[in-house]
């Protein structure tokens, strides 16, 4: 025995490198960079200033929720209700804007119905001990009915005296990024840091590895199951503020399907659906790369209705991924 | 005046009787073999002990006062540590993390605070090293052999320095070198002047590092002796039944 405790204690299994060549999100990047080095060669039209504003803004919707939906994957649960918080938020947005109330008012009133969905979603979860699945499964018809009856099936277009504000707020750049790309930045770097350097951000991850193990060394369990599925419904409720504005428009569909999308992302980006793992620019980069398929597909020539058969493959190549990379160090 | 001491303990559910008048005494720096079948009353008196259930009746006293435990975090809090069977441990994190998990050593910046890893991986180090393991702190339990996962479970119960440390069948499903070295992770914590009490199955590791042995049948204790005045076979006998009582 050459070497002391002290030494053993010093030492990693893997180094940073390494740590990173065998994380998903990185393999998803590369898997990016490949497309886009394809698509550069294919279309003229990719690689321009606007193609690259237009693919940013649209999946900043998405991944602004992915940020939200990681948090609940990574605890072992699933938020189905997102995409119809969306539509609920958006609609009453619009309503309260409508109606002559201030912008402060408007964005207030659509966070606080979509916190109130949360809310509902994480007491049932955490407190009476349903299943996620079921309980926003119950929320994905509820909030999307809301929606509807709030609206009576009327699309909104008028949004008041602070129109002008609100239209900018979504639909505005800076520095020539989309406004809600540049939250979606700001949101990775905040979770990111929130993930790995707070109590909350660990406990989520303690939550989805050992939900026992937690409660028993004092993890409070349902406060922190509360609060990630009030967490994902206010992320919806931020993108529908921004989706409103930029559209120009709040239908009561608005956020249809997104809730797959927003899964998808997340799970692409390395997201475990059994709880345990996951990450922030994984969401990110997931959202990116769904968008990025679309895009390319579409400046291809490539019929629109093949989107959900590439996006479909990409999502099961990615589990699989995850799989043997599992098995190998398991 | 005595460690820790159980004064006729008693827990009923519904119309079982679980423990009938259990008595259980320990000092500091003893290893106490709690012993018996299964469906004796063991893990039921172990979760009294942890602050998992209240006990229907008797007394549990601590440092010559009269305690109550109200649930897990009360009974740590008032220096009564566990090592539970599974070990609670969350696979997907690091050894550091896992000692101190519920427990993160933070450090402030400004309205913030955050976790402080640095910390976190000195003194689980320091842990290990007092163990005598060599586990590394930045490892994810996930990778680790059973003889490590115990020493970060037994770490854990290092950091509240504690009077009393449970432990819940700790060699049960490991294999014959790490039963050793868990073996000697317990002679460690008694060094300490820590109290172990040891619920095994094994009879070789019970006689291996007690002090004393405490042998539960059907609810109640049928035998409590210093472990030089017994044998294997007595204490078989008295799990079995063949012998009433010692």
């Amino acid at each position: 025995m050459s070497v002391s405790l002290e030494e053993i204690a010093q030492r990693r299994e893997h180094g940073p490198l390494r740590h990173m060549v065998r994380s998903q999100p990185f393999w998803v990047t590369v898997a990016l960079v490949l497309i886009c080095v394809v698509m550069s060669q294919v279309s003229e039209v990719f690689f321009t200033e606007d193609n690259f504003f237009n693919v940013t803004r649209n999946f900043a919707f998405i991944g602004i929720i992915a940020m939200g939906m990681t948090a609940v994957i990574i605890t072992g649960g699933i938020d189905l209700s997102v995409g119809s918080i969306v539509g609920l938020s958006g609609i009453v947005v619009g309503m309260v804007l409508h109606a002559g109330h201030s912008l402060g008012a408007g964005i207030a009133a659509g966070l606080l119905t979509a916190l109130a969905c949360g809310l509902v979603n994480g007491i049932l979860i955490a407190y009476v001990r349903l299943s996620s699945f079921i309980v926003t499964l119950g929320m994905f018809g509820i909030a999307r009915s809301l929606a509807q009856v709030l609206s009576e099936n009327h699309m909104i277009y008028e949004f008041g005296p602070d129109e002008k504000l609100f239209f900018a707020l979504g639909g505005g750049t800076i520095y020539g990024f989309a406004n809600p790309f540049i939250l979606l930045v700001a949101l990775i770097v905040v979770f990111m840091i929130v993930f790995r350097y707070t109590t909350w951000g660990r406990w989520v991850f303690a939550l989805g590895g050992n939900e026992n193990a937690a409660r028993l060394t004092g993890v409070p369990v349902n406060r922190m199951k509360l609060s990630v599925y009030m967490l994902s419904a206010l992320m919806a409720g931020i993108s529908a503020v921004l989706l409103v504005g930029w559209q120009g428009a709040a239908i009561n569909a608005m956020g249809t399907g997104y809730e797959l999308r927003v899964i998808a992302s997340s799970v692409i980006g390395g997201a475990d659906l059994m709880g345990g793992a996951g990450g922030a620019y994984g969401a990110f980069i997931g959202a990116a790369l769904i968008e990025v398929i679309r895009n390319s597909l579409l400046l291809a020539g490539v019929d629109a209705n093949w989107e959900g058969t590439f996006v479909g493959l990409f999502i099961v190549f990615a589990v699989l991924l995850s799989k043997f990379r599992g098995m190998r160090s398991g | 005046m005595r460690l820790f001491e159980l004064r006729g303990i008693s827990k009923n559910f519904g119309a079982i009787q679980a423990l009938t008048e259990v008595d259980l005494k320990i000092d500091a720096g003893e290893v106490l073999g709690l012993m018996g079948d299964n469906g004796a009353g063991k893990s039921t008196l172990i979760k009294i002990m942890a602050g998992n259930f209240l006990p229907s009746g008797g007394e549990i006293w601590l440092k010559g006062a009269k305690v109550e435990f109200h649930n897990p975090v009360d009974a740590r809090r008032k220096g009564i540590e566990v090592v539970y069977q599974d070990l609670a441990l969350c696979d997907n994190l690091t050894a550091a993390e896992n000692v101190f998990l519920g427990r993160e050593a933070k450090r402030r910046i400004g309205p913030f605070s955050f976790i402080d890893y640095a910390t976190m991986f000195r003194e689980a180090a320091r842990h290990f090293a007092e163990l005598k393991s060599e586990t590394r702190p930045r490892d994810l339990v996930k990778q680790m052999s059973g003889g490590q996962r115990q020493a970060v479970a037994i770490a854990r119960t290092r950091l509240s320095n504690p009077d009393i440390v449970l432990m819940d069948e700790p060699t049960a499903a490991i294999s014959v070198r790490q039963v050793a070295e868990v073996l000697d992770l317990i002679r460690r914590l008694r060094d300490q002047n820590v109290a172990v009490i040891l619920i095994s199955h094994r009879m070789p590791d019970v006689f291996a590092v007690c002090d004393h042995v405490s042998v539960m049948r059907r609810g109640k204790v049928v035998a409590d002796k210093p472990i030089r005045q017994t044998s294997p076979e007595e204490v078989t006998g008295l799990i079995t039944g063949a012998i009433e009582f010692a």
